[in-house]
């Protein structure tokens, strides 16, 4: 079973304050700590699942400037066979169909007979790239999975509906599944991997390798970033201040007013 | 301008939520670029949810077909690309939903279409299509110019638009486009209904909630501590379920349950839009979180900008001291 997983280099910005940058079409990045998009990195451990128990190799594919190298060899060291990167600061990044169209001209030519990718990415938040890809490359996809059962040449899998109801559907392989959080406990990186991590070649390739230099140029693109902002300030809350202690206290009177204690 | 379309959502015979939050934005955009609404119904008996989606658009478009009983979003690309390339739409809308984003992507790959997913909200301004989205889990905004409208698809995300009750008297007309499932290499085989739990949260009156910032599960006692003295039931967000540390059932979001308690306390919880869908029409919410800016100050009635292992100790405390006197 060859699998090929697609993984995004994100930033961190769970815990912090995100700030646009001067021209307002990206974040201001400096200073933020990225690693594997949180949705990859069950797909990442998904993909080592499914090789641990059919064989096969695992392919990680990303696109993003040299730092994506980082999320490439955190993903050989846990046991991923090769790794490709685009790279070209030509790319139309924020148009999904872009990226799925770049990550087409790479995937085409590997042998697969799986391909997996996260739900979307903590960034932009799409949920486009994998099932277009797809149907770039005509193979059936499944978003929102939850577990997977393969089967032959079967794969069945449980997606997440609304309100915690699922749905089982069945795909014929080769398929492209895109991976919900929670469907695994993905493992950690260890010493070994990350020394054997360090000897295995990472492939780069542009635009211009992939005959993309024309289509997945920011001006080709029918969507244009206008302009990315802080959202208008609509809080809600009266923010309770003070010491600990007096904060506390607060909190007590107000559900006491309402009967709650 | 021509015709805004919009994808109806339905599922096990209801017409879902976010069906006519699109139709709402569908005909305000309508009025300003005198396009035509019109909704399309793709299912198995559906010709009688026509008449109530007819008030809500210019036209109704049906397919009811057995090949359609179950939602399959191969079936659904083949018929809609079929109407899309015949009727030629400016505008496809479609739910960003578990539904909506199965199918979506490829219908645009194969209309060779723009796309832009979970619009917050969309505008013509001076003639260009314009949406608006989040990024970074909310904390900023983007504005989107889609330059491609013939057509564009958009995904709408649920619980954004108000709802409103319109009185459009549009006509119904029954479809039969060939629908080939030789080609289809998707299969639904069944639901699986959510497990019941021994505890209903959708029932408390008070409910704590913990998010990412309980950072262990070691801490998990705590808020566990802090429900039991109010009479409350622990619930949780996602990352916490996903971590194995609270049953699915204890879930609040979209993905989860909807509660409405007397109390609710956010501990932690910075608070990602599924989430807050779950929550939001509690009664009284107070949320505590490090990061000032956490949108879940939003929705909340009282907030704390503090650790919560500083206030939470402090709080229990109090009502316990309060308890005592009572007694």
């Amino acid at each position: 079973m060859n699998i090929v997983v697609c993984v995004k280099h994100v930033p961190d910005v769970s815990e912090i304050e995100v700030k646009v940058d001067p021209v307002k079409k990206d974040i201001d990045k400096s200073g933020l700590v990225f690693d594997i998009n949180e949705w990859d990195d069950y797909a990442v451990e998904e993909a080592l699942r499914i090789k641990e128990k059919f064989g096969g190799t695992v392919t990680v594919v990303t696109i993003g400037d040299e730092s994506a190298d980082s999320t490439l060899r955190k993903c050989l060291a846990k046991g991923a066979d090769n790794a490709i990167r685009v790279t070209d600061p030509r790319i139309a990044s924020w148009d999904p169909l872009v990226i799925a169209k770049i990550l087409y001209k790479v995937v085409k030519d590997i042998h697969y007979d799986l391909i997996l990718t996260g739900v979307q990415a903590s960034d932009d938040g799409y949920s486009v790239v994998g099932q277009a890809l797809a149907e770039m490359l005509g193979i059936p996809h499944a978003t929102l999975v939850k577990k997977i059962e393969i089967d032959g040449g079967i794969v069945r899998v449980n997606r997440e509906l609304e309100g915690g109801l699922e749905e089982i559907i069945e795909l014929s392989l080769p398929a492209l599944l895109t991976i919900q959080t929670g469907i695994n406990e993905p493992r950690y990186v260890s010493i070994m991997g990350v020394r054997k991590a360090m000897r295995k070649e990472i492939k780069i390739l542009n635009l211009d390798d992939l005959g993309l230099a024309r289509e997945a140029v920011k001006e080709a693109s029918p969507i244009e970033m206008v302009e990315l902002y802080v959202p208008p300030v609509e809080r809600k809350a009266e923010i309770i201040t003070g010491s600990v202690d007096e904060v506390a206290s607060k909190i007590v009177e107000i559900i006491k007013s309402r009967g709650l204690v | 301008m021509g015709e805004i379309q919009v994808l109806v959502e339905h599922r096990l015979g209801e017409l879902r939520d976010i069906t006519f939050e699109m139709l709402t934005k569908a005909c305000e955009l309508s009025e300003k670029t005198s396009s035509k609404v019109v909704s399309i119904i793709l299912g198995k008996n559906v010709k009688e949810k026509a008449e109530k989606l007819s008030k809500y658009s210019d036209e109704v478009l049906v397919v009811d077909d057995d090949r359609l009983e179950y939602y399959n979003s191969d079936v659904y690309q083949m018929t809609l690309e079929k109407i899309v390339k015949e009727r030629k739409p400016w505008l496809l809308m479609i739910a960003h939903t578990s539904y909506g984003i199965e199918l979506a992507p490829s219908l645009a790959v194969s209309l060779n279409a723009p796309i832009v997913t979970d619009c917050i909200d969309l505008n013509v301004e001076d003639g260009k299509l314009m949406v608006i989205r989040q990024v970074y889990g909310g904390k900023l905004y983007a504005k989107i110019h889609v330059k491609k409208t013939d057509p564009a698809i958009l995904t709408i995300r649920q619980g954004v638009v108000q709802p409103k009750e319109l009185e459009k008297h549009g006509k119904i007309n029954v479809l039969k486009p060939s629908i080939d499932l030789e080609a289809v290499k998707k299969k639904f085989i069944e639901y699986v209904a959510p497990a019941v739990g021994e505890v209903d949260i959708t029932s408390a009156d008070v409910i704590v909630a913990i998010g990412r910032g309980i950072k262990d599960k070691s801490n998990i006692p705590l808020a566990e501590e802090l429900a039991r003295l109010l009479g409350g039931v622990l619930a949780c967000s996602r990352p916490i379920v996903d971590k194995g540390w609270l049953p699915q059932d204890r879930q609040v979001g979209s993905s989860g349950k909807t509660v409405k308690p007397k109390l609710y306390i956010a501990l932690g919880i910075s608070g990602a839009f599924q989430h807050i869908l779950g929550m939001k029409n509690s009664q009284l919410i107070i949320a505590i979180n490090k990061d000032p800016n956490a949108p879940i100050f939003n929705v909340s009635h009282y907030g704390v900008v503090e650790d919560l292992f500083k206030v939470v100790p402090t709080l229990i405390e109090k009502i316990k001291e309060l308890k005592k006197q009572a007694t």
